[in-house]
């Protein structure tokens, strides 16, 4: 490795104009990856964000890296192919709930398949920004809006239970008004061979605003979430006194000091354990606090690693190949 | 002994009765015996339709020849049919006086019932007008190899190549190809090689001992221009086509693709070819084969994706996509009959609209089409090169018949052949101070291609309309008109780039043929044997349809009536007639069959009198 130059965030910083909406989410998020950039330890010019469509999609152009702005859903698929041609990039997919769980899903579940090293963020609104509101994949039952002005009748995806699914070997959630947990996640997440899933909660102003409040605002937000550590117990509250334990298979809210209750009690996050991930995928508002943070990180052969070793090995056991002995051999005959 | 110009001989049977391998033996041994050929599976789209139906029957047709082949033969001269549907679904097409080869075995109650025969054809006079061979062909198969160890289903399996080897009596033959394939294909197994080979002498003895009954016919060599050849068939051609070029520009090929009947082959084949820097990636659909081809593209790859008609459609958003981002990229449509599902397994031109015009916005595409399996080696190279050349996407046609037919195939030598692709790739680093323009174009309207990894030239690409030279988002009303004429004047430019168009015969006259893609065998050998009667007719068949080359508004001119005889409802008619202003006569057929060269001559002889 040739050495990296020490990155300020604004180097990340391109000379186009940011168009989200004033109080955007996104905003935050766009802050903390740059911020995460300089952290990486990887060169700009090896940088890519590759999106699709939506308001989360505009994300490269504000990024002073290499970018590619797609079509709708298909980041996934192309940021893949860029991957496979080249496994030096460090390639990011910027999509959302609509872009990646509705008309992209299929490509995404392939994705954390197959293991490939992309870094995927999804920003999740809950809603249709850019096409001024329409319900998506994630919107909460009976939510109004203009497509379901009567409510929303579909069960929504629970994004990380689908990564989980889909097989994912790094999973994350975080939120837009935590900016600094996204730059550690996103740091983390690039250090990690194969696919990386990060869901970042974020709040659109004007077609959701609030769909998250309850685990972002700051009176409440210690009461209704919990932070995941790796090796350490799941503790949560304004008081640092509440946490999760296992009563048989299910989580259950137990109070520390309460019932002869101690730390020792409490469920350790181990980030290898599918178990853990499985369990924290379905703790959900308003019965149990909202994890965020890592929720698995394991290792596993990555897809585009495989790929080239496959290649590797066909050339050590055949040779190089060229194409003017490779027509001449097999059946040919002469003609005179 | 007679001496014959070509024959054409067709096997059928169940699609279980491995007549495609077998079909496919009888033409590598020919072609490796001298003989000019071409090949034509005709296989239903159910791998195993009920057995004993005439929905099961699948056909192989080779014509071979002392002279020169351009087709796989309008009516077989042979006709080797392994059960009675096979007859029933095969008969119309002989020749009259052409011969049977049937299973006898296969003709009991049973078979007749299922291929809807009232009354054996066998014996019921109703193939009075054939000569017809009656081999038992099951039960001798078994008696062969009754002292071979393996169950009585494998060797029942063998029963193609005991037909095999009476056609290679019939037709003077050489055994040792294809022992020698069943010994390389059954090496793991060395009893079921056996047996096969077993099969193949015991077909072949039973007609040498039973000569008294038949004529035997003997195919001399032909003469074809001096060369080294091999067989190859155009999917083969095509991956080829597209792995040379790749060599001759120093870059990786990356091909994202998604099985589909008649591409998949393309993909099977590049899948081969690790070692040659090539790489393959079966994508979870249509839509992911031609993104991750985009995105290898963005990032340094020749890109291409392989499909057919209803892939395409699903690829039409990402190759507009393309055509904005103006990266280099090959799309290869292996056509078959559609609309929709359609008819996958069998031949048709109807793609050309949907490549000209099948998406949104103002969004043209450089067009190429291959005309032989042979030459799709030539086309792939050639869609390749302008891709990368002019930045821009490709579409290269190809049809289900050259796709899976196979010809014999004289080796180019590549670096005669083919000068050095020059690519807009930039390399090293952007020096200090200055600001990299992805979209500032050359006197060709060509923009430079820098990809991740170089220094000082990060950019963002996208599909919204772009500011001319900086590439920035614009919703500007006089620049989106700029850059949409600017992307079709591009592709308008590439006609400086592509040969000028040849005619088959004279520049005046009273019927021009003109003919694209797959047909060229049916065209040239129907104005071929038109021109040898004496007619004024000429072909001009093209290889290049968007742009098409400078003179073909000059050429159209020389004659009174211009034929188009297409696999489609009129689609090149459409466009010629659009474009140059002229009344072309359209001669279509959507059978999910090819031309036959005598329909063609027919057509040509009513056109000149008309």
């Amino acid at each position: 490795m040739t050495d990296v130059p020490v990155y300020k965030k604004k180097d990340f910083i391109s000379d186009q104009e940011v168009k989200w909406c004033p109080g955007c989410g996104d905003y935050a998020i766009l802050s903390s990856i740059q911020m995460a950039l300089t952290k990486i330890g990887k060169k700009k010019e090896d940088l890519v964000f590759v999106s699709g469509i939506g308001c989360s999609s505009r994300f490269p152009y504000y990024v002073e890296t290499y970018g590619m702005h797609s079509i709708h859903g298909r980041a996934t698929a192309i940021a893949s192919g860029l991957k496979l041609h080249n496994p030096e990039l460090e390639v990011f997919v910027v999509t959302g709930d609509g872009d990646g769980l509705a008309i992209g899903g299929n490509h995404m579940i392939h994705t954390l398949r197959r293991n490939i090293g992309l870094r995927v963020i999804m920003f999740n609104n809950e809603i249709y920004g850019l096409t001024k509101g329409q319900y998506s994949p994630t919107s909460a039952m009976g939510l109004v809006t203009k497509s379901t002005p009567y409510g929303v009748v579909d069960r929504p995806f629970i994004p990380a239970a689908l990564a989980l699914g889909a097989g994912a070997t790094f999973i994350a959630r975080t939120i837009d008004a935590d900016p600094k947990q996204i730059t550690d996640v996103v740091v983390e997440a690039c250090q990690h061979k194969g696919v990386a899933f990060i869901e970042v909660l974020q709040n659109c102003v004007i077609f959701n605003d609030g769909a998250h409040d309850e685990v972002t605002n700051k009176d409440r937000r210690d009461d209704t979430t919990v932070r995941l550590e790796h090796g350490k117990p799941m503790i949560f509250g304004k008081d640092r006194n509440k946490g999760l334990m296992l009563k048989g298979f299910n989580p259950v809210i137990v109070t520390i000091g309460e019932n002869g209750i101690t730390e020792k009690d409490l469920i350790v996050h181990d980030a290898t354990d599918y178990n853990v991930a499985s369990m924290l995928t379905r703790l959900s508002r308003p019965e149990f606090p909202l994890p965020l943070g890592v929720f698995r990180n394991v290792e596993a052969p990555s897809y585009d690693e495989e790929v080239q070793k496959q290649i590797e090995n066909v050339t050590k056991k055949k040779g190089k190949g060229d194409m003017v002995s490779f027509l001449k051999s097999g059946e040919t005959w002469q003609v005179k | 002994m007679k001496d014959l110009e070509s024959v054409v001989i067709r096997f059928s049977g169940d699609s279980g009765d491995g007549m495609q391998l077998t079909g496919t033996q009888f033409s590598n041994t020919s072609a490796l015996m001298g003989n000019d050929i071409a090949t034509f599976p005709d296989y239903p789209s159910e791998i195993r339709a009920p057995s004993g139906t005439i929905a099961g029957v699948s056909g192989f047709q080779v014509n071979f020849g002392a002279i020169d082949v351009s087709t796989p033969g309008d009516d077989p001269d042979v006709l080797v049919a392994m059960n009675p549907a096979a007859l029933k679904a095969n008969i119309v097409a002989l020749r009259k006086g052409g011969t049977i080869i049937v299973n006898l075995d296969s003709f009991n109650e049973a078979g007749l019932k299922k291929a809807g025969y009232d009354k054996d054809p066998l014996s019921s006079g109703e193939l009075d007008s054939y000569q017809v061979i009656k081999a038992q062909v099951t039960e001798q198969t078994l008696r062969a190899l009754a002292n071979i160890d393996i169950d009585a289903k494998a060797k029942g399996r063998c029963k193609n190549f005991y037909a095999l080897g009476i056609t290679y009596f019939l037709f003077n033959r050489d055994l040792a190809p294809t022992v020698k394939w069943i010994e390389q294909k059954f090496g793991k197994n060395p009893l079921v090689a056996q047996a096969n080979i077993a099969a193949l002498k015991a077909g072949f003895n039973f007609a040498e001992t039973t000569e008294i009954q038949v004529s035997t016919f003997r195919v001399a060599p032909a003469k074809i221009t001096p060369g080294l050849y091999r067989q190859v068939n155009g999917n083969e051609a095509t991956a080829w086509g597209f792995a040379y070029a790749a060599q001759n520009v120093g870059m990786e090929l990356f091909l994202g693709s998604y099985p589909i009947t008649p591409a998949s082959d393309i993909l099977h084949e590049l899948s081969k070819l690790k070692n040659y820097n090539v790489k393959t990636f079966q994508a979870e659909d249509e839509i992911a084969g031609i993104c991750s081809a985009i995105g290898a593209s963005f990032g340094g790859a020749l890109s291409i994706t392989t499909s057919s008609g209803p892939g395409i459609a699903l690829k039409g958003e990402a190759l507009g996509l393309a055509v904005i981002y103006e990266l280099p990229l090959v799309i290869v449509d292996v056509q078959r009959g559609g609309p929709s599902t359609g008819l996958p397994t069998k031949t048709e031109q109807s793609d050309l609209m949907q490549a000209m015009y099948g998406r949104h916005g103002e969004c043209p595409l450089i067009i190429v089409a291959a005309k032989t399996p042979g030459d799709c080696f030539h086309m792939a190279f050639e869609a390749a090169r302008l891709s990368l050349e002019h930045m821009t996407p490709v579409m290269l046609m190809t049809d289900g018949y050259i796709a899976n037919g196979a010809e014999p195939w004289r080796i180019p030598d590549l670096e005669k052949t083919y000068p050095k692709i020059r690519t807009h790739r930039l390399t090293g680093s952007l020096p200090e101070g200055q600001k990299f323009l992805p979209y500032k174009r050359d006197d060709k309207l060509v923009r430079s291609w820098a990809v991740p990894g170089m220094p000082g030239y990060e950019h963002r690409i996208g599909g919204l309309e772009k500011w001319v030279d900086t590439g920035n988002v614009s919703h500007d009303p006089k620049n989106h008109e700029i850059m949409t004429k600017i992307r079709a004047e591009k592709v308008a430019k590439v006609a400086d780039n592509i040969p000028l168009q040849e005619l088959e015969g004279d520049k005046t006259g009273d019927v021009l043929v003109v003919s694209w893609g797959g047909t060229y065998g049916a065209t040239h050998g129907a104005v071929a044997k038109a021109r040898e009667s004496g007619k004024k007719v000429s072909l001009m068949h093209l290889q290049y349809i968007n742009p098409m080359p400078k003179n073909i508004g000059e050429l159209l001119k020389g004659f009174k009536r211009i034929l188009v005889p297409e696999l489609n409802m009129g689609q090149l008619k459409t466009i010629l007639d659009s474009r140059f202003g002229c009344q072309t006569i359209g001669y279509n057929k959507v059978q999910g069959l090819p031309f036959k060269i005598s329909e063609l001559v027919e057509v040509i002889n009513h056109t000149i009198e008309r």
